[in-house]
């Protein structure tokens, strides 16, 4: 998992206090970055610096508003996974990446011979339908290099379909992904 | 699914509409970012920050700042499902949810009906913690940690 492995460790102490400083949100004010800057005892210079260097390195995607799904009436969502051709894989991941109504998408290893999926691509909608319609346009855009396989083993419970889609039926956990305020030699 | 969060808010302005749409592709950075958001929905920086903090109080956004790519603050990540009896489900339930590695989890429609991430220190405890899981619940974690990431960002217009 090498995108996952790159440690805190790297982040400055400073960068550090950023990130503990501004990962529950930002206050909205005409000058949040000056507010930023005080907080941090640094010039409002650097902290916008800073903040930019922050997004070209990666560590912070957008600075966004997040929207309430249920609110703005997206009800629901389905995991679309698929199990594409390993050669195309990349190629193909980053043609469904930018499709305008994926959220997520990655690739993710199969465990064969119960689990043949190896693409993986969220989608949000208002209806089930919507929903039903964006994977139908996901498969149009995968079906050449969708894998067909030969379901030999008479044993196998789950049988191997190509493409498939799980819709959420109920929260049972959710909390947020949070830097914890600890000292760094910690892990 | 949380109660409060299902009633739909019953209108929202053309403003609203504007800032929601345009603030989930990102703020500017510079000293005035909501004076610039102002000037592109023919706005005041007054009211845009009124405006902001009324969609952040009805809970219409949830959340506003930075969107840290998680990984990146160090720490390890998966994405690990079990395929759990629909009469042990309420019990396996509990006792994935005991463990506060889990973030998430989610029951999905599928032979394997339970998705949760799985958020560490090391990628020595992901698998603690799943062999922990598998003993607890006697049922086999699909482990699937991502390979390569094409795309993050969820893009919801109104």
């Amino acid at each position: 998992m090498s995108v996952s492995t790159s440690p805190s460790d790297a982040l400055t102490p400073l960068e550090r206090q950023y990130v503990l400083l501004t990962q529950n949100g930002l206050p909205i004010i005409a000058k949040p970055y000056h507010w930023i800057a005080e907080q941090l005892k640094i010039s409002i210079e650097e902290a916008l610096a800073l903040t930019k260097d922050f997004q070209k390195r990666g560590i912070i995607r957008r600075i966004a508003a997040v929207p309430n799904h249920y609110k703005l009436g997206y009800k629901f969502n389905g995991m679309t996974v698929w199990d594409i051709d390993d050669k195309q894989a990349s190629k193909f991941g980053d043609a469904v990446g930018k499709l305008p109504f994926v959220s997520h998408c990655y690739l993710r290893p199969r465990h064969l011979p119960g689990w043949n999926y190896n693409l993986f691509a969220m989608v949000h909608g208002k209806e089930p339908e919507e929903i039903q319609h964006y994977r139908s346009q996901i498969k149009e855009l995968l079906k050449e290099v969708l894998v067909t396989r030969e379901s030999d083993d008479a044993s196998q419970s789950i049988p191997s379909q190509s493409n498939d889609m799980l819709t959420s039926t109920q929260i049972l956990k959710k909390t947020g992904l949070r830097l914890k305020r600890k000292t760094e030699s910690a892990s | 699914m949380d109660k409060s969060s299902t009633t739909l808010v019953p209108e929202l302005s053309k403003l609203d509409k504007g800032l929601i749409n345009l603030l989930q592709h990102g703020l500017p950075v510079c000293e005035r970012p909501f004076l610039q958001i102002a000037q592109e929905l023919d706005s005041t920086e007054d009211e845009i920050i009124e405006h902001l903090n009324q969609l952040l109080e009805d809970k219409v956004l949830s959340r506003f700042g930075p969107m840290f790519d998680a990984a990146c603050l160090g720490g390890a990540f998966t994405l690990a499902a079990l395929s759990v009896p629909e009469k042990d489900f309420e019990q396996v339930t509990q006792q994935v949810n005991s463990f506060e590695q889990i973030a998430h989890n989610y029951r999905r429609d599928h032979a394997f009906n339970m998705w949760f991430v799985i958020a560490t220190e090391s990628q020595e405890e992901i698998d603690q913690v799943i062999e922990k899981i598998e003993e607890k619940t006697n049922l086999s974690v699909l482990n699937t940690p991502k390979l390569e990431e094409f795309y993050v960002g969820l893009y919801l217009p109104v």
